[in-house]
C-alpha cells in the first residue's frame, strides 16, 4: 500500500512526505489539524483509487473527517478500505513517472521514466510512446552515479532538477536492491513549488522468496484483505489459493495442480458447469499431517461439494501419499464429510492403491486416470 | 545422443551432505549416473558412501570447492542442492570454476540473486538450468536432478517443461515411446535455460524426432518460443500450457505463474504456439495423444 511504500522510500532517503495513517474519521481530523490542507487517500493494494472516489482534498479538519468517513469502509476493486493516509496538500507544478522493475524476458532490470506522469503509464505508452523511456540495467553492475545521470538525461527531466533527480534515482535504486523488490514505482514523481522533487505516490512489489533476509516484510502483508481460508492455509504453510467453484483440489507440484484445475473445469462442462474451488499444492512431502492440513482447509470451504486428490508420485512414493490420505481421514474423523476422488500414479503406485482399496473408506473413490478422476469429482460436485 | 547430459557426464553435487543432496545423490547413482564427488567446505576431506546401479558401494570424496572437485575428478556437471540463502554464492563459485553444466534444484531463490548470477554467467562457458527445477534426465544414461528415473526409458521424444510434476506426468503418458532427454527449466521468473535453448538443442540432436513443450501462465517465454519454432524448428512440436482457468493476478505456486493483464494467459500462449504450427493439447492426455499421432505416422 501507498503508506508502506512511502515508509520504504523514507527509509532509503527518497524525498517523500509520509503523512499520517488514520483508521477512523476522528484520527483523520486530528491529522488534518496538525498538517493543514491535506489529501485523504484510501489505502488499498489497487490502482485507480482516485477514479473510484478514494482520494479527496480536504481544506479543513471538518472536511478531512467527512472525507475519511466516506472513504473508510468503501470498496475499491473488491478491497475494503480499512485505513486512509492523510497527506499534506502539495502545490504541484509538474508530474513525472519513474520505476525500476525486473524485466524477466531479458533477464535483467529495467528503468522506465517519463516526463508525463500522474496518469497510468500504460496509457502514456499508447498515446505518446516517445515520452516513455526504457533504460536497461545490468544486474551485475547496477546503478551508480554515472548510470543515474545517464537515466536522468535519457528521461529528459528538466536540467535545473538534474542533481535532485540523480539523488532520487540513487535512493530509489537502494529501495529496489536493498529491499529485494521486483518493482519500485513512483507516480507521480512531482515537481513542487520551489523546485522540489518529491515522490508523491508510489508502489513497491517485494520478492517473497527474499523474505528470509527481510524480517520486516511480513508486516506489509495485507491481512485484512486475505481470504480467511487463505489465511488459515498460510498459517499451516500451505500453498493455497481460494477460487469460486465446488470441486476442492489437492495436488503436488504447481504445474500439475494448475493442470488439474483445467482438467476439472473441462470435465465440469458435462456436469452442470462445476469448476475448481481452489488451488492447493502440497509439494513433494505429502505426509499424513500435510494431507490432513490440506483437507482441513478445503473441507472448511462451504462451497466445496467434492474433493479431487491428484498426486503423481515422483520422489514421493504413492504408498506414502495413500497413508497420508488414510491418516488425514483418521485425524479429521467426523469432520470429513465430503467425497474424495483420488488418482495416484507414479512411484510405487500399486502399493498406494492397495492401501486405499484395503481401507475401503466410504468417502474415498479411487480412479485410475487424471481425466477419469476429474470427471468423477465433477459429477459428485454436481450431485 | 541427447542434449546437455549423457553417459559420459561426470557429476558432482553441491550440498552432497545435506538431506536433499544425500537422497538425490543416491538416486542419481542408482540409475547409472557417474556421480564422482561433492562439495561442502565444512566437510572437505571426508567421504560419503552410496550404492551404484549394480548395488556396489561407492565412496564419494567431499571437496572444499567446485574448482578442487573438478581438478580431482574431471567433473563437468554440478547439481546444486543448496539452501536459498547460499545458492547465489554456490552458483558464482561453480561458474568461476568453469563448470560446463550447472543444474540448480533449489526452490525459493530470491530473483535478484538469480539475475545477478545470470549477469555473471555472460561470456562464461557454463550453461545453467534452473533454479527451482527438477533438472535434466537422459534416460538410460544419466540424471542431473530429481526426476524419477523409473518413469520412462530412452526414446525419440525431447521434452522441455517449466514444471516438475508436469514433466513427470507427460513422461508417464508417453512412457511407451520414451525420451531422448527431458529437461525441467524451472518456474522462476529468471532461469538459466529457456524453452528456446532446449528447442534449439533438440532440433540439433539427431536422436530427437519430436518435441513436447510444456508451458504455464505468466511471462512471455512460450510466445517467444513460438516465434523461434516458426523460424528455426523443423521437427514436429506438440505443446501444452497449464493454467487456462487460473484467475488473473493470483500467484499459483511458481513465482513465475502469475497472470497480469492480457499477456501471459494460457489462451494467448496457446494461440501463439498454434500460429507457429504447434499442436496444442487441452490436457496432458490430449497432448500425449497428439504426440502419438505424430510418432505413429512416421
Amino acid at each position: 500500500m501507498e503508506y508502506q511504500a512511502k515508509q520504504l522510500f523514507a527509509k532509503h532517503g527518497v524525498t517523500v512526505t509520509e503523512g499520517i495513517v488514520a483508521t477512523t474519521p476522528e484520527e483523520a481530523r486530528a491529522a488534518a489539524e496538525q498538517l493543514g490542507v491535506v489529501v485523504v487517500k484510501a489505502q488499498v493494494k489497487a490502482g485507480g483509487r482516485g477514479k473510484a472516489g478514494g482520494v479527496k482534498l480536504a481544506r479543513t479538519p471538518d472536511e478531512a473527517e467527512q472525507h475519511a468517513s466516506d472513504i473508510l469502509g468503501m470498496e475499491i476493486k473488491g478491497l475494503t478500505v480499512h485505513r486512509v493516509l492523510v497527506a499534506p496538500g502539495a502545490s504541484i507544478v509538474d508530474e513525472y513517472y519513474f520505476s525500476f522493475l525486473l524485466d524477466r524476458s531479458n533477464r535483467q532490470y529495467l528503468c522506465i521514466a517519463s516526463v508525463e506522469g500522474g496518469v497510468e503509464i500504460e496509457e502514456v505508452a499508447k498515446t505518446n510512446p516517445d515520452a516513455v523511456k526504457q533504460i536497461p540495467i545490468d544486474p551485475g553492475t547496477g546503478v551508480d552515479e554515472a548510470k543515474a545521470r545517464e537515466i536522468v538525461a535519457e528521461a529528459a527531466f528538466p536540467a535545473e532538477l538534474a542533481d535532485q533527480a540523480v539523488d532520487m534515482v540513487l535512493a530509489l535504486w537502494k529501495v529496489f536492491v536493498e529491499e529485494d523488490a521486483t518493482l519500485v514505482e513512483v507516480n507521480p514523481l512531482a515537481r513542487l513549488e520551489g523546485d522540489v522533487l518529491e515522490a508523491l505516490d508510489g508502489k513497491v512489489s517485494l520478492d517473497e522468496n527474499a523474505e528470509f533476509r527481510h524480517e520486516d516484510h511480513a508486516s506489509f502483508e495485507d491481512k485484512e484483505a486475505a481470504d480467511p481460508l487463505e489465511a488459515k492455509a498460510k498459517a499451516k504453510g500451505l500453498n493455497y489459493v481460494k477460487l469460486d467453484g465446488a470441486v476442492g483440489i489437492i495436488g503436488n507440484g504447481a504445474g500439475l495442480v494448475m493442470s488439474t484445475l483445467d482438467v476439472v473445469a473441462y470435465a465440469g462442462e458435462a456436469h452442470g458447469g462445476v469448476t475448481p474451488a481452489n488451488f492447493l499444492d502440497i509439494g513433494g512431502g505429502a505426509s499424513a499431517q500435510v494431507m490432513a492440513d490440506g483437507l482441513d482447509v478445503i473441507l472448511g470451504d462451504e462451497q466445496v461439494k467434492s474433493v479431487f486428490v491428484n498426486v503423481f508420485g515422483g520422489i514421493t512414493s504413492c504408498d506414502a501419499v495413500a497413508n497420508g490420505i488414510v491418516g488425514a481421514l483418521e485425524i479429521l474423523g467426523d469432520d470429513a464429510t465430503k467425497p474424495l476422488v483420488v488418482r495416484l500414479d507414479g512411484n510405487n503406485v500399486e502399493e498406494g492403491r492397495r492401501i486405499l482399496e484395503e481401507k475401503n473408506h466410504p468417502l474415498v473413490t479411487l480412479v485410475e486416470t487424471m481425466d477419469g478422476a476429474a470427471d468423477k469429482a465433477a459429477e459428485l460436485a454436481n450431485a | 545422443m541427447s542434449i546437455y547430459l549423457n553417459k559420459d557426464s561426470k557429476v558432482i553435487v553441491q550440498g552432497i551432505t545435506g538431506g536433499e543432496g544425500t537422497k538425490h545423490t543416491r538416486l542419481m547413482l542408482r540409475c547409472g549416473t557417474q556421480v564422482v564427488g561433492g562439495v561442502n567446505a565444512r566437510k572437505a576431506g571426508t567421504t560419503v558412501t552410496h550404492a551404484d546401479a549394480d548395488g556396489n558401494d561407492v565412496d564419494l570424496p567431499v571437496f572444499a570447492s567446485v574448482a578442487e572437485a573438478m581438478a580431482e575428478t574431471g567433473a563437468d556437471v554440478s547439481v546444486a542442492f543448496v539452501p536459498p540463502a547460499f545458492t547465489k554464492d554456490a552458483c558464482l563459485e561453480a561458474i568461476d570454476a568453469g563448470i560446463g553444466l550447472l543444474v540448480v534444484i533449489t526452490e525459493g531463490v530470491p530473483v535478484q540473486d538469480t539475475a545477478e548470477v545470470w549477469a555473471h554467467l555472460q561470456g562464461k562457458q557454463t550453461r545453467m538450468i534452473g533454479p527451482n527445477c527438477p533438472g535434466i534426465i537422459t534416460p538410460g544414461e544419466a540424471l542431473a536432478g530429481i526426476t524419477p528415473a523409473t518413469i520412462a526409458g530412452k526414446g525419440p521424444i525431447g521434452l522441455v517443461s517449466k514444471s516438475g510434476t508436469l514433466t513427470y506426468q507427460m513422461m508417464f503418458e508417453l512412457r511407451d515411446f520414451g525420451f531422448s532427454t527431458a529437461i525441467g527449466i524451472g518456474g522462476d521468473p529468471v532461469v538459466g535455460t529457456t524453452h528456446i535453448d532446449a528447442l534449439e538443442a533438440f532440433e540439433n540432436d539427431p536422436e530427437t524426432e519430436a518435441i513436447v513443450m510444456i508451458g504455464e501462465i505468466g511471462g512471455d517465454a512460450e510466445e517467444r518460443a513460438a516465434d523461434y519454432i516458426k523460424a528455426h524448428v523443423t521437427k514436429p512440436v506438440v505443446g501444452y500450457v497449464a493454467g487456462f482457468t487460473a484467475p488473473e493476478g493470483k500467484t499459483m505456486g511458481h513465482a513465475g505463474a502469475i497472470v497480469s493483464g492480457s499477456s501471459g494467459t494460457a489462451a494467448a500462449k496457446k494461440e501463439a504456439l498454434e500460429a507457429a504450427g504447434v499442436k496444442v493439447g487441452k490436457t496432458p492426455s490430449e497432448t500425449a495423444q497428439l504426440m502419438r499421432e505424430i510418432l505413429g505416422s512416421r
